[in-house]
């Protein structure tokens, strides 16, 4: 029952993930680009969350309101601005650029707010519990992290294949130059796709800061496990992405139960198993496979 | 007389050449002249300087945009502190071995990363770096969190300890150097130059692409590995956080697009303002590492060729020319 | 009156330049045409048009007014469209959205799916499929039916008889025939010179970049053509 209880919080974990993760496979469909700072983005969300929080004591939760949109805009501004110019000229300008940022944000964080570890408190949700029967129980919080992870990807599924702007994006994907010649400022669209990505990482971010303690410095591990959900679903499949969260959250929930230090650990040696095994993750379509 | 000459020295070389003479004898005499600061800091700036010369073969020359190569900082490291501390290997003679050791471990890992390409073989490097970490955090032999402090080197008088690595910081920077330039002038570089700039054409021409970059990303691993282990060997304390830092990375690339990717001298101008900057804002913390990214941004974006690549396309100077110039000679 | 007037149009890819000083016009319902060997610069000057090619130089006016130097999706907008060369069909939208997404700049006009889907059933039949599904001439007809969505005054159509049947072929000069009679003003590049020569009310052949010959179809001899178009 124990390993019941253990798996089941690791599907939940995934959920999280998923999160995570999908906002880094949108912008790698749309424009192939890597954000390296997109971990660093959702706890500069999760601190923006904590300002909001205590200047108007507000629900972290309800915070999103507010930090969501923020975090869009600037999502649109940084591709308007800065990341579009970089399209084109080959991979090492967005690595380098994007790793820029991360450093800035780490250490903007850590200038403003120090090196102390914060957790957001959404009020006693968090560690309120759901029986399940059998002996078994889940978090609520898990429980709604992981709901609004289904929903928010069921979203974006809906965005992406029945709308026009869902077309635009897909055509932009496929091919930049003709999707202009259909009228589509590809420009436009790219900020559009940024925007999507920080506002779903910063829910990310909000649901992580609740769940558990984050400093300047927990971004990068946020990118590297996005980072393997992607890989272990399968680039180019949004759902691929959801699964691809749950086995690497039941991998780490499973391997810290095995030995306290192993879960992290444990879940970066599925990634390397199903990349060494299964190269194109396990819900590719046939497509596209390489970047 | 042949109508074209391949001309592969320039003015410019041979001044660079005299001058790099002239250094040499300095920091020969260092040891006589400053103090024991002044050669902590040369050998810190050595090993920044191979970091990124290293990282400015993988990245600039063979296209392989590496954020992970911390992995061999630390595995040079833990290494060095293995050798020389468990199998009581002098600790200088245990600074290359440290390196072989770095690319060992490098073929699995080029296997499990050369399945990416682009930016995310970025993120594979880092992943894989992290394995390394974590591993490193959860060994007790190796220290687990706290790490371990290199003993070997106790029995030796401080100067001794201080002199000797002064020296094997200079022999592996010279090295370093050395090899790079040999490398690249040599057909082998050529054949990478061409890799760089175009797979399938170099496919194409006969150049063996794939070995070709497992070659040069193993050997770039033996010279950061080396590096980690000199840099342990100057700091006698390693714990995992701080050898398989990303800060690695982020002072590497910092050094390489300021000063110039994809050039011998750039590496070397970039160093010199890293050190500059950060000697000027020691006092200020996290905003020094906020300036550097910030110059790291607006380099890629507005002078993406470094410091050096707008003086040589500038005044056309080469001190470590790898190109070879066709002049007709008529 | 000319809805398109261009005039002095150059145009280069890096170092290399491709068009030099070409000038043409057509006039509201007119189908032009555009011929010359390959590499004659025959698709640079419509991608030039189109707005894909941002660093080309010269005057162009569409209705009377300059839209030189807009991009690509402006033009759209201004009902400058292009049918590219190699169809270019979106992989990732299947027949009925490649439709759909021709349309993206809303442009009010006769042309609906419908329309398209009268003028080429394939279309619907095959509606739930990939775009790149599809036979090269039925992806011709993709194509061309996602340039009509976009309600054009001014259809670019680059190289449509590219590796298909000349019965295909024919069909589809065909069908731009009547798309000119309805109202739409073409400009056709083509190799094929005979069967863009029959439905043409101008031509213009291309060599090395520049404009060699310009006139009425019925009023050019074919040795006329020969050596405008080969240069002897």
């Amino acid at each position: 029952m124990a390993w019941l209880d253990t798996v089941v919080q690791g599907v939940l974990l995934g959920g999280l993930y998923a999160l995570f993760a999908t906002g880094l496979s949108l912008i790698f469909g749309v424009m192939r680009l890597v954000n390296l700072a997109h971990g660093d983005f959702s706890i500069l969300a999760a601190f923006l969350a904590v300002v909001a929080v205590g200047a108007s004591g507000l629900n972290p939760l309800l915070s999103l309101v507010v930090v969501a949109p923020l975090m869009a805009v600037l999502g649109y501004g940084l591709q308007w601005l800065v990341l579009d110019r970089l399209l084109g000229r080959g991979v090492l300008p967005a690595v380098l650029v994007t790793f820029g940022f991360s450093v800035i944000i780490q250490n903007g964080l850590l200038e403003t707010f120090s090196a102390d570890s914060r957790r957001l408190n959404p009020g006693g949700i968090e560690t309120a519990s759901l029986p399940l029967g059998g002996g078994l129980a889940v978090g609520w919080f898990p429980l709604l992290t992981f709901v609004v992870a289904v929903a928010l990807l069921g979203g974006l599924q809906l965005l992406i294949g029945r709308t026009a702007i869902g077309r635009a994006f897909r055509a932009t994907s496929d091919d930049g130059g003709t999707a202009a010649l259909m009228g589509i400022d590809t420009r436009r669209v790219h900020g559009l796709a940024m925007a999507l990505s920080l506002a779903i990482v910063a829910v990310a971010g909000i649901f992580l800061g609740i769940r558990t303690t984050f400093t300047f410095s927990s971004g990068p591990d946020r990118l590297l496990f996005a980072f393997e959900a992607v890989i272990i679903g399968g680039l180019g499949s949004l759902w691929g992405t959801l699964v691809g969260g749950v086995i690497l959250g039941v991998a780490q929930t499973v391997g810290a139960k095995l030995s306290p230090g192993w879960g992290v650990l444990a879940g970066h040696l599925v990634f390397l198993a199903v990349l060494l095994l299964r190269p194109a993750g396990l819900f590719a379509p046939s497509r596209r496979v390489d970047t | 007389m042949k109508p074209l000459e391949i001309q592969r020295t320039t003015t410019a070389s041979r001044v660079g050449a005299a001058l790099a003479a002239l250094l040499m004898a300095a920091l020969v005499a260092l040891p006589w002249v400053g103090d024991a600061g002044m050669m902590r800091m040369a050998v810190e700036f050595t090993a920044l300087l191979v970091l990124a010369q290293m990282w400015n073969l993988l990245a600039g020359y063979a296209g392989l945009i590496s954020i992970g190569q911390q992995a061999y900082v630390g595995l040079g490291g833990y290494a060095l502190i293995v050798l020389a501390d468990d199998l009581g290997v002098n600790p200088f003679v245990a600074v290359p071995l440290a390196g072989l050791v770095a690319a060992a471990f490098a073929l699995p890992t080029a296997t499990v990363v050369f399945r990416f390409r682009g930016g995310y073989f970025a993120v594979g490097t880092w992943a894989v770096a992290e394995v390394y970490r974590l591993l490193a955090a959860n060994t007790d032999a190796l220290g687990r969190g706290t790490g371990r402090t290199l003993k070997a080197v106790f029995p030796l008088a401080r100067e001794t300890r201080e002199l000797g690595t002064y020296a094997l910081a200079l022999g592996v920077g010279l090295a370093a150097l050395a090899a790079v330039y040999v490398y690249l002038r040599s057909r082998q570089g050529l054949g990478l130059m061409a890799v760089r700039d175009s797979e399938p054409a170099s496919e194409s021409l006969g150049v063996d692409v794939f070995r070709t970059k497992l070659l040069v990303y193993v050997m770039v691993a033996f010279g950061t590995g080396t590096t980690g282990a000199l840099i342990y060997l100057n700091l006698l304390r390693i714990s995992p956080d701080a050898a398989f830092s990303i800060n690695w990375t982020a002072y590497t690339i910092f050094i390489v697009v300021i000063g110039g990717l994809g050039t011998l001298e750039g590496p070397i101008v970039g160093t010199v303002v890293f050190f500059l900057l950060r000697e000027t804002l020691a006092d200020h913390g996290a905003w020094y590492m906020i300036l550097l990214g910030a110059l790291a941004v607006v380099a890629m974006l507005r002078f993406p060729q470094g410091l050096w690549g707008l003086v040589a396309e500038r005044w056309d100077i080469r001190f470590f020319p790898v190109q070879r110039r066709v002049r007709i000679t008529k | 009156m000319s809805l398109l007037a261009v005039r002095d149009l150059s145009a280069r890819y890096g170092d290399f330049q491709a068009l030099f000083g070409v000038s043409l016009e057509a006039a509201e319902g007119e189908l032009v045409a555009v011929i010359g060997a390959n590499g004659a610069g025959k698709s640079t000057l419509l991608r030039a048009l189109a707005g894909a090619i941002p660093s080309s130089r010269g005057a162009v006016e569409l209705g009377g007014r300059s839209v030189s130097g807009l991009p690509a999706e402006t033009l759209v907008g201004l009902g400058m469209v292009l049918v590219p060369e190699g169809r270019k069909i979106f992989p990732s939208l299947t027949v009925e959205e490649n439709l759909q997404v021709g349309a993206y700049r809303g442009r009010p006009g006769p042309w609906t799916l419908e329309r398209v889907h009268a003028l080429f059933p394939v279309l619907r039949e095959r509606r739930a499929e990939p775009g790149t599904n599809l036979s090269g001439g039925e992806q011709q007809m993709l194509a061309i039916g996602r340039g009509l969505m976009a309600n054009p005054r001014l259809l670019l159509v680059d190289e449509i008889s590219l590796g298909l049947a000349p019965l295909v072929i024919r069909r589809l000069y065909e069908v731009l025939d009547a798309i000119r009679a309805e109202g739409t003003t073409l400009v056709v590049v083509e190799q094929d010179v005979s069967q863009v020569l029959a439905v043409a009310q101008r031509v213009y052949c291309l060599r090395k970049g520049a404009v060699s010959l310009e006139g009425v179809p019925a009023q050019l001899g074919r040795a006329q053509i020969a050596a405008a178009y080969f240069g002897t």
